[in-house]
Parts: C-alpha cells; structure tokens; sequence
C-alpha cells in the first residue's frame, strides 16, 4: 500500500494546525494507522520526510506509545481492561473468555483479520469497570455475556453502539477521528447512570430538580 | 581549604563565584558549576554513567545521587547546579548517597549480561570498575536477564550489543548534538527501551566511531577492532592525525609493533574529545604496502639495494643537476624544513614546491602573505566566540570535519552564523544552518565582494579552502572583504602536511617562516639558521610545481626529489609521468605509490607511527608528537636528506635530528605582520556548463586503503545539478549522466539538488568518480553532459 | 451532619445537549469570560489566587501561584496546556467531564490564557478515547464559531488559537514535562527541571500546564467569586471537586462535592458497599498514592488531612474494595502497568519495576519465598525518592503501603503457593 497524495496533504494540514510542525507528529501517525491500519515503514518515512526528521527519530517516537501497532489490526480492535479494578470487577474473566472466542492472545489478530485482541490498560472508566473498548470506544460494565455478544454481533455486521460514544465503526475509522479529523458524530449520546450518580443523588436529596 | 575553580569552567568574573560545601570542603566555583563537576575538581570521584561533560546532562542513570542538605531526595549531582553555601554530600560521606548509589548499581546489573570475559570493554569499563567497588558481591536477581537478539550493525563499522546497554543516551546525545545526524535513537520504552536506527537505514555519519568512545560499557564496539584485543596488552601512545589539516590529537593503541586501534585524544583546544571516523579508524595504511629496503634502478628494474649504495646512487643522479623539489602536502614540520634546506642548499634551487594539486600565483601570494610563518593565528576557540563565519571553497565537514564539529557547536548554542559561498549545498552546511550562497565556479570573487554588508561591525572570520586556489580572484577579494570590515582569515587546507610546509618554505619563492628568497635580510637570517654562508641560498626565483613539470617535459629539468606525492592527483597528471620518465627522480616514500615506477632510487621513510615530530594544524598551532613505536629504526625524511646531502659535500648546523630541526625553525621566529598581497581581478566569468566538487571525507584517498568496513560508510557517489540545469541540459534525476572533458568523461547517477546554476558538481576521488585521473582537469572547467539513460 | 454534594460542573450533565454551546449557554455559559475580560489578566490571577483553587491533576499545587510564575513582558510567546492524559488507575473524572460538559473547559481555557497573556493553547487529551476528543473538538470549534476564540475575542483585543491534541497511550505523557516531549512531537519522557515549564515550557517558551479539572473549575470561580468558592472545602483545600468513586459500591460514578467529605459519606451517597461485604481498602486518588483502611473512613478528604494520614488526596478519584479482593492480585497489576508505563529514562523506575513484576509473577506462581517480601520493600526503597519522575515513585508505592495492613495476606499466598508444591 502506498500513502496516497490526499493523505500527504492531510499529513501537512496536521502540521498546519501547529506553531511547530512537529508538533503534529503523533496525529499524523494516528493518520497514518487510519490509512494503513498500522503504522507502516511507509507511513514512517513518509511522516519524517514531511516534518523534516530522520526515520530514526520518527521510528523512536513510533516504537515509544501503545497506540502505534507494528503490524496490521483487525478490522477491529478490541481492547479488555485487566488493570485492577477491571480485573477484580471481572476484567479477567471476560479477557478469557474473547480470547478463547478468538483464539487470539494478547495483541493478537485473529486469521480472518476481523479482531485484533489487546489487554490494555486502565481505560479512565474505572467507574464503569469492567471495561472494553471496541475500536476505542468505550464498552462499559461488561460482562463475559456481553462481551461475547459483541464480538458475535461485530462479525455478523450488526450495529452496535458503543455506551458512551459513537455507533461502532472500524478501526481504521475511529484512528482518523483520533487524528484529529471530524466524523460528525459528536452528538450520539453518552451520558449513563455513573455519570449522573452524583447529580442524581443531589436531586434526590434536594427533592426538587432544577 | 578552599579551591578555586580552573579555566575549564563556564566564563565568570569574580563576583560569579558561589562557595558551596562539598564533603565539608568549601569550593569557589562560578555559579552555574554543575555539583559532579566541583567535586571532580575537590578529586572526588561521584561514579557516573550518562553524565559526559560535552553533552547536555540528562541525569537519567541515577547513578550520581548525592545528599544535598535541605533537600528531601537524593539529588543527580551531574544536574545539579551549585548555589551559594549549598551543601552537597557524597558517597564520601553520607549514607544517604551510598545507599542511593548501591542500589543504582545493583539495578544496572540485573540484566547485564556477564560476559566480562569476552567483551572488548573489559579492562577498561566504568560499570565494570564501578560494580568492583560500589557493587554488591552477589546478585538478588533470580529471573531472566532481558534478551535481545546478539550484536548487531549500527553502520559498517559500529556495532551495538543491546543487552549490555545502561540506556544512558551519550551515543544518541553525541549523534544528534555534537554530529548533527540524529539517526541513531532511543526506541521503544520502559524495560524494552534500547539504541537503534530505524530499519534499513545505518547510523550515517562521518563521527560513529566517537559513539564507541564514549558508551560507558561495551554496548558499542567497533568492526575493526572486535575481538582484537585487551585493553591491557595495550601499549597506548598519544599522537596527532595525519590525514587532514584538523589536527586531532590521537591516542594510538599498538601490541607488539602493530597498531590496533586509535582514538580521540582529548584536547580542549582543538579537537576537544572527538574525532572523525577517518582519523579513528584509517590506519592501516601505516602498515600495508611497505618499501621495506631501499631500491635502485638497473637495467630499467627496481632492485634492492643497501643504504651506503643507494644514498651514493641518488647522490650522483642529483649532483650538479638543474633540480627540483616536489615534497607533497603530508610531511612534518621538521621534514619539510629539511626539504626547504635540501632544495636550497644542497641542490641550489629554489624549485620547490608542496602543492600537488590545483594551485595558482594568487593563492601562493596569499600564502606567503598571509600565512607562512604567522604563528597560530585565527583558532578553534576564535571561531566559537565569532558572531559570523563566512566558509569559501571550503566545506568543513568534507574538508576539515573538527572544524565542523566546533562551527555546529557555536551556531547551537545561538552564538554563531555561518555563511558559505560554496558551488552546492551539503549536509554539513546544512547542519550548520548556513546561509548558503550557491556561486558558479569562477564566480567566487563577485559573491565575496558582496559580504560587507553581512560582515560591517561583526566579529567575523573568514575561512578560504584549498579549492579557492582554482578561482581567479577570489583569494584578492577575501583579502580585501577583511581589510575593509577588520574579519580575521583563516587558511584551511585539506591535508594535514600542508600548512607546515607552508611555514618551512616549501614554495618557490619562500624561505622558512615566511622568510622570502628575494630579501637579503631573510636570507640571511635563514642561512645562519642552517649554518651555511648565504651564498649557498639561491636567488634565483624558482618554478612552481606546474612550471616543474613543463620544465621537465621540455628538458629544462634533470632531477626531481618527490616525497609523499601521488601523480593521479593531479589533472596534468599525463604530464607528471612523462616528466618523471624524463628526469633521475630520487622518491622517499614509506609505501608503494604511483611515483615508484619512475623512480631512480626510492628511498624508505618511516611511517608516522614510527618518528616524532610536528603537525601545523590549520591555526598554525603546533602539533608536536613522539613515535607511537619507539623500537622503530626507521629513517626520518630529514635524515635521508641529510646523508644525501653529506654525501653532495653539504654540512649543516644541525645532525638533522627531529629536536634539532625544531629548535633551528624556532630559532627563525615568526611573521609579525601580513604583507602586502599584490591584489588580482576577477577574470570574467565562464560562460557554458562548468565542473565543481569537492573531495568526499572518505573517498579513494590512498591513505584509507585496505579499511572496508570505513569505506563502507563513505557517502553515496553521484552527480549533483540543480534542476534548472538538469532541465536545460535534458537529465533526468535518477538516471546516469555522463560527464565529458575533452580527455575523458565519468558516468555517475545523477541526484538533482541544490547547485549553483550551469554547474554539475562531482565528487572528486570516489569511487567511479576520480576526476583528475578520468576527466584531467581542475574545477572551474567547461564540461560537457548528457543523459546516460536508466540505471 | 452530612456534608452536602454540591453540583457545579455537573449540574447540568442530564440535559440532552449539554455538550453543545446551546446547552452551555443556557445556563449561564461563557458568562465568566465577560467578567474576566473586565477584571484584567492580572484581576484574574488574583481572584484565582484568592480562590485557593488547587490542581485537581494530583500534585494540589495552588494554581493562581503557578500562574504568577510566568515571567510578563519577556517578549516571547506564552501557552496554555490542559492536561487531560488521564491515564492514573483509578482516575476517571476528567474524561467524563469532556464528554459531558467540554464548553466549561474551552471557556476555563480562554480565560486562563487570558490570565497567563499566552495565544496559543492546546489540550492534551488521552489518544484512546475518541469521544471526549470529539466533543471537545466540537466544542472549540463552535466557539470559533461564535467568535469566542480566534482573533479578538468579543472585542476585547485578545487572540488565542486552541488545538485539541491527541496522544498515543502512554501514561507517562501525564508528567506535565513528558506531556511538553510529547506535545512537541517526542518521546514522552520527563525533562529536567529546572526550567520549570513557567519559564521555558513548550517550545522553550513560558507554558502553564493544569489539568482539565482544574482549568474548568475556572469558569465558575470568575462567576460566582473567590469567596464563593472559598466557602467550601477547608481553608487549605478551599472548594468543589470531582470525586470518582469506583469500585465495590452500589452506585459508582461521578460525585461532585467539597473538599472535606469524609469516604464514608461518599460511600453512602454511593448506595454503600455493593455486596453489603465489608470494605477491606480504599484509595484516595489513583494507584500512586497508598491505600487506607476502613480504619480511615471518616477523616476528611483533603490534601493535608490526607498527607496527615500518610497518603494524598491525589485524583480524588477514590476506589474501593471490599474483602473479595485479593489485595495481592490488586499490587500486582498496579506494579504491572508501571513497569509497562516506565518510560525507561531512568535506571531505577525502569529496572526497579522489571525486578518487582519479575518476583510478584513468582509470588502468582507459587514460587515465592518469604524473603521476597523483604526484597520488594527493598527493591521500592530503592525506587522511591531516586527515579527521574514521580512515576518511579508511584511504581514504589502499592506493595508497601499494602505490606503495611495486609502483611499476613502476602505470606499466606507465599506459604499456600509454598505447600501447593
Ligand atoms: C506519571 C504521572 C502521570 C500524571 N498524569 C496526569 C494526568 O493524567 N493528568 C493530570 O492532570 N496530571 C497528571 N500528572 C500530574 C502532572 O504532572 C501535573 O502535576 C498536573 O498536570 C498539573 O496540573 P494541576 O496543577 O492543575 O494539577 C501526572 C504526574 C505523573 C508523575
Ligand atoms: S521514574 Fe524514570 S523511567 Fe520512570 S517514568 Fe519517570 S523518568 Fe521514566
Ligand atoms: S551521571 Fe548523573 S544521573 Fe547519570
């Protein structure tokens, strides 16, 4: 696969948007994953001769964050919380069971190139642990049940809404909308229970509302 | 006790000094002095791994914790800046620091391969050392050690062990602060974190090898010397580089006669602590091809021969002869001196000359002006402090690589402008953030005029290189530039023998430091310094190399004494043969060259590592070093000529020793005062396609013979025009293009790039790409070109 | 008497639009900004100073002093970094509130680089949650839109660009330097202080870095003044916070509430704990600070009432466990991230953690000693106080503030482990 003209010139509009080119750089690797679904030698190159660095020194930013994947995800990422919290609440347990669904181990894609599998780390949901994410949207208080459903439901081409986020898309979508390019769903909703604990106990007690 | 902080620390008048307490031992030191560096001056040793006092501190390896009163944590005393009264205690003498440091160490050593034993930093490695005495007996660490794949290439020559590394980033800081070529990098993180390059693409850069000088353990080795040796079966000799004009200072490590390997000696002056990778790593040219005995033709072949017979032999063949002296731009001081004093006294010519390559009156009036015998004139240190540095016909890290180094390092610190008037952009000036004003060869002078404006009230210097010499006018407008705006000039020439031959007189109408052959008062002075009457000095001006070799072809010469010159340098080199087939020619050399099938008598020299003596770097600082192999018995060049000259009824003053001759060129003391340069114009410019370029660092020269892995490293060969050129003369980036002269042509790839217009640029001695040997002319020519289709 | 929760970032979290300006405004949105504008930069510092307002990014550093420390007229640029990297186990209240309510920080942004004279500010927010980059991408630009950011602002003379930045999953890039590294488009490792980022930040120009709570807590403040927010919390920790309470309660979530609330009435707001078993540890804010007991539930929290019981208040997004917990699984996965989190600058974090997970994966195993208890609190000895950055610190800190209520629990996976054999 090749970086295509388009793609360069969103590359530089990345750049654009900072006092320092530079500055872009993760963004652009974020857009480059969107493109190539990983980040490529290509994407590498590409990036550093846009931003004027050697490959090392991109290839050194690459290699230093999670997100950047050496090789091809799935379609789909799925990502199970096992930090504690997650683990304790049932994290581990749903980690087991997508990874025997899939037959795939940590950072693993399956043969079909449907899912990449992914322990990852605390999510910033803790409140809703356990926690998966599907492309990186969050999947809140799984269940093994439901973490299987998703996974079926994803390969049968279901729609499937993430709890707090988008519709789900694919992988390669939702790294282009990381990059830092609109996909005009901003507005699906996303507000739970969790989120409106406190709220909702201050109406409660206050026995008004607003 | 109170010590008192020496020259080395950051500029400060006295009411900058802090007094602060280290182990209870007051220091004054100006503010901003780092902690690790006060103690060092106390002689305390805080044990250190990322900290190197050339880099910026990163106090990443934690192994300089120190206790500081007042201070909750134990502090890296290699970021620490002192203040007033701080109190700052050490391993020495708190429990805090030591414990601190323990445990760094114990940490460095978990997975740390045990392989001592077979590692070339064994012997000589600070963790090693460090884990002997603040390391612990045993280790507490039951599980596997990381692992990575065994050493691998960072480039042809360097290669990295991955699972020795202390991650202390010197080998990454050096590549991208002090080089500039920041390909080698931390990659990865936490645990896994470790040194690389990116895939398929080697550490480039002409200054590799000071990355294995400076890793604290053995993760960085070199090709060369892998597995050669121990650091203590080492015989270690300092010395001074001979390849360029740079001056390094060397330490050069030998085991029984053989040189194993060399590195950058630390001078604060000149190279600092680094070095290039030819200096470090071309070396067995000391070696190879050595003329073992003297040889003496009969019967049209070379044959051995003893001394006695062979010094009778050139003797004869140099007796009453029309003669003439072509000593290359590789001797010491004191050889070229006794060359200088051959040539007048014993063979009563002035013909002689050092410069076997492009050279023109101008710049031999610019050199006896401006150069000989001035002593050390513009300096490293004047070219860090300068506001503006103008470069012309001279690309400093091709030509002279410190000289680049110590630019880079002024233009980072914000202190420093360089301008090159130079025929093509390269990474060096583009490292150097240069202001490059790309001129068509020939057109030099014009683009110098115009510095005024940049140069008026700025303390500027000017450097002018070796290529200047084939540039009409260019060295009167440099002169003139600085006359008008007060900049400094400093002459670099690209090989290391050049400027002392300079200095000893080694032109045709130069006597020793700067004294001229046509003034009776220098005359004087010099034949009293020989101890000789002054009619033994001629008077008659003598000819240039170019009028030698003519003279030669047309008979006018009989004899020529060469010493360490190459015909293929040299576009007339057809000429050069056909002289040399014509006259007796007496070759001292120590290796097989292209003189030697011409040569009546050759004479063995000792290789550099084999005598003392002295280098004149291009400041006109004096390099003075002994032999590397003391043992050695081989002649020195002064001593060659001197049996010689004995042999022609010539007695000095001196026996021709290495000391001697030193102390009679002191003796001459030094120019005070530049003269009067007679000032040429500018012929008009060149019309049509001309060729420029430059000699690559690492190219065909013949002192880098018989070193693969260097050459491996040397920069791609191409053509290079700009791509209006390109287009008017139907090339294609990509494809081959031929280069035509009227006596032959060069094929090479052709890469469009920054040129100056109508100029294709070459480089000169690489592989594919000799351009004195294929195309037989100087830079500055008319060529002609055309598309050599697809590679 | 109970102290009370007081909504004030989240009062309007159950609108449909919360997120939108239209939603903002409703209620009073970018009100403040008008407000800032008449008080000056310097009116501004002030009524923050005043305020007492302490970072919510876990350090408590008073912000209007942090502010004050950027140097004024040195002639070069000045910026804005929002801090919203949230990546501490435990922490979860910052992604929220960009989801939720993204305006109250695009406008706590403005006014906060109005203060601090930068034109340029950016928020960093976590790259492995697109949604709350979304709806603050969304929020900036509809406040470009509506001519609240860009060039003179509502004509008060004063520019600001804000880019909304994602990074790439890396908890050390919430290391306010690391995050600069990062920003600039680097390896996110910590740099050396000094220069503190007030004088040479971003682009070695003075930066102010606060996190995203702190910086939407700011709005308000300019409203409803310094006393106002001041008549919350204690004198030393003055004010409102998020409070995430995770873990084993009926009702995890969002509380927002002063300073000075006690667990246990968190707890209780929470619908207690969630299968009515007893509470066996909590902590007070993120994975890097050390775990309390039951013992603690009614000390209030607050920076210095937690340092007094030998902790920190941290994130203030306490979690909570009750005796199903295994509090060795708990370290091991903390120590776990660290070493995967370790950034590797440093000797001590990063062979410290490898040592530590490389012992505890044994103790999972059954092929621990008990000797090795003593060697981790050696080994975080060794890491605690000497690493580059606090995340060191941090990797030092679950195993033995666990050792310290939970000693008996460790041997008995040790022996057990032992007898298993
Ligand atoms: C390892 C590490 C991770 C951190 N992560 C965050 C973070 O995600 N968000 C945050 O606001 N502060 C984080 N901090 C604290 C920041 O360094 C800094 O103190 C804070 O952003 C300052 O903002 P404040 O004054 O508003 O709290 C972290 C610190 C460390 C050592
Ligand atoms: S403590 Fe050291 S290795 Fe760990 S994150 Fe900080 S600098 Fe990096
Ligand atoms: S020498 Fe000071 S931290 Fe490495």
């Amino acid at each position: 696969m090749t970086i295509s003209e388009q793609t360069k010139i969103e590359l530089r509009e990345l750049m654009s948007r900072y006092p320092q080119s530079r500055s872009a750089l993760l963004p652009m690797l974020h857009l480059v994953q969107s493109v190539e679904g990983y980040v490529s030698q290509e994407g590498i190159e590409v990036c550093a001769v846009e931003v004027g660095l050697s490959t090392a020194e991109v290839s050194a930013v690459a290699s230093f964050y999670t997100m950047f994947k050496r090789y091809p995800v799935g379609k789909h990422h799925i990502g199970v919380c096992t930090n504690s919290m997650c683990a304790l609440l049932g994290g581990d347990n749903i980690w087991r069971t997508l990874s025997k669904e899939l037959d795939a181990g940590h950072d693993e894609t399956t043969a079909d190139s449907m899912f990449t599998l992914e322990r990852i780390e605390c999510q910033a949901a803790c409140t809703h642990a356990p926690v998966m994410t599907v492309n990186w949207e969050f999947m809140d208080d799984m269940t093994e049940q439901k973490a299987a459903q998703v996974v079926s439901d994803l390969r049968a081409g279901k729609d499937l809404q993430a709890t707090r986020g988008a519709k789900v898309r694919t992988f390669k979508d939702v790294q282009r909308t990381i990059a830092g390019f609109d996909d005009g769903l901003v507005d699906e909703p996303s507000i739970d229970a969790s989120m409106l604990a406190g709220l909702n106990e201050f109406k409660n007690s206050t026995k008004g509302g607003k | 006790m109170t010590i008192l902080a020496n020259s080395n620390q950051p500029k400060s008048n006295d009411n900058d000094l802090i007094t602060a307490v280290i182990d209870g031992i007051a220091v004054r030191v100006p503010k901003g002095t780092l902690a690790i560096r006060a103690a060092e001056m106390l002689g305390i040793e805080i044990p250190r791994f990322c900290d190197h006092p050339a880099l910026s501190p990163v106090a990443a390896c934690r192994m300089c914790l120190v206790e500081i009163e007042g201070m909750p944590k134990p502090q890296p005393s290699c970021a620490i800046t002192l203040t007033e009264g701080m109190q700052v205690k050490t391993q020495n003498s708190s429990q805090v620091a030591s414990s601190a440091q323990e445990g760094v160490m114990e940490f460095l050593l978990l997975n740390h391969p045990l392989d001592c034993p077979t590692c070339d930093k064994g012997g000589e490695c600070p963790l090693q050392n460090q884990a002997m005495s603040n390391g612990r007996a045993d280790s507490r660490f039951e599980g596997t050690k990381r692992n990575f794949q065994k050493a691998i290439n960072i480039n042809a020559q360097v290669l990295l062990d991955r699972e020795r590394c202390v991650s202390c980033a010197r080998c990454t800081r050096f590549a991208d602060e002090i080089a500039g070529d920041p390909s080698l990098e931390l990659l990865e993180r936490g645990a896994k974190q470790q040194v690389g390059v990116a895939d398929d693409q080697p550490f480039e850069s002409y200054y590799s090898g000071n990355t294995v000088q400076i890793c604290p353990v053995g993760a960085l080795t070199s090709a060369a010397y892998r597995f050669r040796a121990r650091p203590f079966d080492l015989v270690s000799s300092e010395s001074v580089c001979e390849h360029c004009a740079s001056g390094c200072s060397l330490r050069t490590d030998s085991r029984r006669g053989k040189v194993l390997r060399r590195l950058a000696g630390d001078d604060s002056e000149v190279n600092e602590e680094w070095n290039c990778d030819k200096g470090r790593f071309a070396f067995r040219h000391l070696m190879q091809d050595r003329i073992t005995t003297p040889l003496v033709r009969e019967h049209g072949e070379l044959r051995p021969a003893s001394w006695p017979e062979a010094i009778r032999y050139a003797a004869e063949g140099l007796r009453n002869q029309r003669a003439a002296v072509l000593a290359g731009g590789r001797l010491t001081l004191e050889d070229a001196y006794a060359y200088s004093r051959f040539a007048r006294v014993a063979l009563g010519t002035n013909n002689v000359d050092f410069r076997n390559r492009t050279a023109s009156s101008e710049e031999q009036d610019f050199l006896t002006n401006h150069v000989a015998g001035t002593g050390l004139g513009v300096t490293y240190q004047d070219l860090e402090d300068a506001q503006v540095v103008v470069v012309i016909g001279f690309e400093p890290e091709e030509e002279s690589p410190i000289i680049m180094l110590r630019l880079r390092k002024a233009v980072r610190n914000k202190t420093l402008k360089v301008i090159a008037i130079d025929s093509a952009n390269s990474l060096g000036f583009k490292k150097l953030n240069a202001d490059l004003r790309l001129t068509k060869p020939g057109n030099e002078s014009a683009a110098i005029s115009e510095l005024i404006k940049d140069l008026q009230d700025q303390n500027s210097i000017i450097l002018v290189g070796e290529r200047l010499a084939s540039s009409h006018g260019a060295f009167s407008a440099t002169v003139a530039v600085a006359e008008k705006v007060g900049a400094r000039i400093g002459w670099v020439p690209r090989r290391a023998g050049e400027r002392a031959a300079v200095d000893a007189g080694l032109l045709p109408n130069l006597l020793p430091a700067g004294r001229k052959v046509f003034e009776p008062r220098d005359r004087e002075v010099v034949a009293s310094a020989w101890g000789v009457s002054v009619e033994h000095i001629p008077t008659k001006p003598g000819l240039t190399q170019l009028e030698i070799i003519s003279s030669a072809v047309q008979g006018e010469i009989d004899a020529i004494v060469t010493a360490g010159v190459d015909i293929n340098d040299v576009a007339n080199h057809a000429a050069f043969a056909a002289a040399l087939n014509k006259t007796f020619v007496v070759s001292l050399e120590n290796r097989a060259s292209s003189v030697i099938e011409f040569a009546d008598v050759v004479l063995p020299v000792g290789a550099i590592t084999e005598r003392a003596g002295t280098f004149v770097d291009w400041e006109g600082r004096l390099r003075t070093f002994d032999a590397v192999m003391q043992e050695s018995l081989a002649l020195t060049d002064a001593r060659v000529l001197h049996l010689i000259a004995i042999e022609l009824g010539h007695t000095f003053k001196d026996d021709a020793k290495v000391t001697s001759l030193r102390s009679s060129y002191s003796s001459l003391g030094a120019v005070s005062k530049p003269g009067t340069m007679n000032l040429v114009a500018a012929s008009t410019t060149k019309t049509g396609l001309v060729l420029a370029g430059w000699h690559h660092l690492l190219d065909n020269g013949s002192l880098q013979a018989g070193e693969p892995h260097l050459a491996a490293t040397a920069r791609a060969v191409v053509a290079k025009v700009s791509s209006e050129t390109a287009q008017a003369n139907g090339l294609i980036s990509g494809n081959r293009v031929i280069v035509r002269s009227k006596l032959g042509a060069i094929t090479l790839p052709l890469e469009i790039s920054e040129v100056a217009p109508e100029t294709i640029w070459l480089p000169l001695n690489s592989e594919g790409s000799s351009v004195a040997m294929q195309l037989q002319i100087d830079i500055g020519a008319e060529v002609s070109v055309s598309d050599g289709g697809a590679i | 008497m109970t102290t009370p929760l007081v909504p004030n970032l989240t009062l309007h979290w159950d609108d449909a639009d919360s997120h939108t300006l239209t939603g903002y405004q409703r209620h009073g949105g970018y009100s403040a900004l008008k407000k800032a504008f008449t008080a000056g930069a310097d009116g501004v510092i002030q009524i923050v100073k005043d305020s007492g307002l302490r970072g919510r990014g876990g350090a408590g550093f008073p912000t209007g002093m942090k502010w004050g420390f950027v140097p004024q007229n040195d002639g070069k640029p000045h910026y804005l970094v929002v801090n919203a990297d949230e990546s501490e186990p435990g922490a979860c209240k910052d992604i929220p509130l960009m989801i939720a309510n993204p305006h109250s920080l695009v406008e706590g942004v403005i006014i906060s680089s109005f203060a601090i004279r930068a034109n340029h500010a950016f928020i960093y927010i976590r790259g492995e949650t697109p949604h709350p980059i979304r709806r603050v991408r969304a929020a900036v630009a509809a406040a470009y839109q509506a001519g609240l950011l860009g060039k003179n602002i509502q004509g008060s003379g004063f520019d600001l660009d804000v880019v909304v930045h994602s990074g790439a999953g890396a908890y050390i890039c919430g290391e306010e330097t690391a995050l600069l590294d990062s920003l600039e488009g680097r390896r996110g490792q910590p740099r050396l202080k000094p220069p503190f980022p007030a004088v040479a930040g971003l682009y070695a120009s003075p930066t102010v870095i606060n996190n995203a709570e702190t910086i939407a807590s700011v709005p308000a403040i300019i409203n409803n003044g310094a006393d106002w927010y001041k008549s919350y919390g204690t004198e030393k920790s003055p004010g409102i916070k998020l409070f995430a309470v995770s873990g084993h309660v009926k009702r995890p979530g969002i509380y927002e509430a002063p300073l000075g609330i006690t667990m246990r009435e968190l707890i209780t707001y929470a619908g207690g704990m969630k299968s009515d078993l007893p509470l066996k540890f909590w902590i007070p804010g993120g994975s890097s600070v050390p775990m309390l007991t039951a013992d603690h539930l009614d000390i209030p929290l607050t920076y210095e009432d937690m340092a007094a019981a030998g902790t920190m208040l941290g994130t203030g997004t306490p979690m909570v466990f009750d005796t199903s917990t295994s509090v060795v699984k708990a370290v091991i996965r903390w120590i776990e991230f660290y070493k995967h989190e370790s950034c590797g600058k440093c000797t001590p974090c990063r062979e410290g953690t490898y040592w530590m997970v490389d012992i505890l994966k044994r103790m999972e195993k059954g092929k621990a000693q008990l000797s090795d208890m003593d060697l981790l609190v050696d080994i975080s000895a060794q890491i605690s106080g000497r690493s580059f950055c606090a995340l060191g610190d941090a990797a030092a800190t679950p195993f033995p503030a666990a050792l310290k209520y939970f000693k008996e629990e460790f041997e008995e996976v040790i022996k057990m482990a032992g007898a298993q054999a």
